[in-house]
């Protein structure tokens, strides 16, 4: 497989790698790295490729079980420090980022969350997979999967309408 | 659409019962604009999902170049390493030659030392012979 044809497999799920990779890392620039060496693994063993019926699926348990590593290790104690990608709330007027604000409350609650219910909400309701492939992306029992999701929607909602309230927490 | 048939949705979305196209149905109406006011705590969460899923890596992936720097790196940090050990050799055995050169001085210094004090007593006996030849010619 030549490089170009390399990269016409890949491209059309790499920003689905790096959002998983942001989901769990958070920092964007984690991401970007993550999502980088994915596809050089994916690119050292290139000969093989064809042998996955599915590169993308396979591509995204990588990124999954990368990301969690990542997590797991010890470099990566500090990481929380590192991410500066939040919109700076200060420096726009505070009527035009509200209607914004709601919606990145979202994606600050889904922080909080535990790692299996981000990535089972980010590839159910922003990428939209079906169970099945999340079942097998994520390594579990399509029931499981289930169980998972509702949870994590349940914890979303809740913390939201707490918001709600409240106001901004 | 009614909002009685949305909230059985939304029931059923937390469930995690949904099929792929309720779940669309759901974003649809929560991103249209027009939401029913009880129901626009959840508009976040779905207006969340659309966002998120425009999100893109800005990085251009380069295959290759990373993994050959870092073989250059050991190829560099094996020369650096064989090029130490060679002169670091040279260094010692210099090191060894200079200490060898100072400790021979010394003990050649100490030579000649003694040796001029040898002189310097060997010219008392000189003296001894004078005055004897003194004498012998006095008689």
């Amino acid at each position: 497989m030549t490089q170009s044809e390399f990269l016409n497999v890949v491209m059309p799920f790499k920003d689905k790698l790096y959002r998983l990779a942001k989901r769990l890392l958070v920092s964007s620039e984690e991401a970007e790295d993550a999502t980088q060496e994915i596809l050089m693994k994916l690119w050292s063993n290139n000969k093989s490729i064809g042998k996955y019926k599915n590169v993308e699926a396979f591509a995204m348990t990588m990124t999954k079980n990368f990301c969690l590593d990542r997590l797991k290790s010890k470099q990566s104690s500090n990481l929380k420090l590192v991410h500066s990608n939040y919109h700076d709330g200060a420096t726009s007027l505070q009527r035009q980022v509200e209607a914004k604000d709601s919606v990145s409350w979202v994606e600050r609650i889904m922080e909080d969350l535990p790692e299996q219910q981000k990535m089972v909400l980010q590839l159910r309701d922003v990428e939209e997979y079906d169970y099945d492939e999340i079942a097998k992306l994520l390594e579990m029992k399509p029931t499981a999967v289930r169980v998972t999701l509702s949870r994590a929607r349940k914890a979303v909602r809740e913390k939201l309408l707490e918001k709600h309230r409240y106001g901004i927490g | 659409m009614e909002s009685v048939n949305i909230e059985k949705l939304l029931e059923k979305y937390f469930e995690a019962t949904t099929t792929a196209a309720e779940e669309k149905q759901l974003k649809e109406y929560f991103t249209q604009g027009d939401v029913a006011p009880h129901l626009e705590q959840y508009a976040p969460m779905f207006s969340y999902f659309s966002v998120a899923k425009e999100e893109r890596s800005t990085r251009q992936v380069s295959l290759k170049t990373r993994r050959y720097i870092y073989q250059w790196v050991s190829v560099a940090a094996v020369a650096v390493i064989a090029l130490g050990v060679f002169f670091g050799r040279d260094y010692q055995e210099q090191k060894e030659a200079e200490f060898a050169y100072l400790e021979t001085r010394k003990a050649l210094t100490l030579l000649a030392a003694n040796l001029d004090r040898g002189t310097e007593k060997v010219a008392y006996l000189n003296e001894f012979e004078e005055a004897k030849q003194k004498i012998y010619k006095n008689n």
